[in-house]
């Protein structure tokens, strides 16, 4: 455990996999940095990193398979985020804009196109670069109250 | 994925007991789904109170399902958790599904 406003630093790797991703997300959540979370941040958490690492499984590394590293940072009212993994580039080198998908006729009702929406709702200070063969994600899921 | 059911009446009770259904295990929830929902019933419920994690591959399967079943025989759930309701509210899916807090009246005991 670490008191609020204590520095921890949680730094986990693992194959950019469905069953590994959900391993590795439940040891994210059982970590210093994000087990003193409320019971409300603690979702937001978990579905904005879900979301994230999916998108690595899916799109990154669509054309070949490789490793994902997640490196978590507590501050006093955010918890920051950085992943990185060495599949393919973002296309447009940028994070898609993550439109809400439309909600129209019944047969047409969106089975996707959700992750990138929930993200972009949930996180604040998104950036992304590829750097060499690597792309590095950051972005920061606010907190608004630690558990004592 | 664990999936339990019951018929209730014209109801058939389909229960989750899985605690996520996520991008894992969402395609195994689709297939399950199907299979479980081709005995005929007027109405499907699905009773989510023990899922407490669902990300955008568990909300499109639901989707899917839903689709599925048609506009008449209208997929319904039940007991959505806290981190589940926001999901559905965020991406306005809340809109399109018939959701019960808990299991409708005659359901209840079910289980």
């Amino acid at each position: 455990m670490c008191a609020p406003g204590l520095l921890a630093l949680t730094e986990l790797q693992f194959p950019a996999e469905t069953t590994a991703v959900r391993e590795g997300l439940a040891r994210l959540m059982a970590s210093p940095c994000l087990q003193g979370l409320g019971a409300e941040d603690r979702g937001t958490a978990e579905v904005v990193l879900a979301e994230a690492l999916n998108n690595v499984v899916e799109h990154a590394y669509a054309r070949w398979s490789g490793d994902v590293l997640v490196t978590l940072r507590r501050e006093p009212t955010q918890v920051e985020v950085r992943i990185t993994d060495h599949g393919l580039p973002m296309p447009q080198a940028s994070p898609p804009q993550g439109a809400l998908p439309e909600i129209g006729a019944f047969d047409d009702l969106p089975e996707g196109g959700f992750g990138w929406f929930l993200i972009r709702s949930l996180a604040r200070e998104l950036t992304y670069r590829r750097q060499g063969e690597r792309n590095e994600l950051t972005f920061a899921i606010p907190v608004d109250n630690w558990e004592a | 994925m664990n999936l339990t059911t019951e018929h209730k009446g014209d109801i058939l009770l389909i229960t989750v007991m899985d605690d996520r259904i996520d991008a894992a295990s969402a395609i195994q929830f689709k297939e399950q789904m199907r299979d479980i929902t081709s005995a005929p019933s007027a109405r499907v419920v699905l009773d989510m109170s023990n899922v407490g994690f669902l990300d955008s591959s568990g909300l499109g399967a639901v989707v899917a399902v839903m689709k599925a079943l048609g506009p008449v025989r209208r997929l319904e759930l039940s007991g959505l958790t806290t981190t589940v309701e926001k999901v559905f509210r965020l991406t306005r899916m809340d809109t399109v599904f018939v959701i019960h807090k808990s299991l409708p009246e005659g359901l209840k005991a079910a289980g």
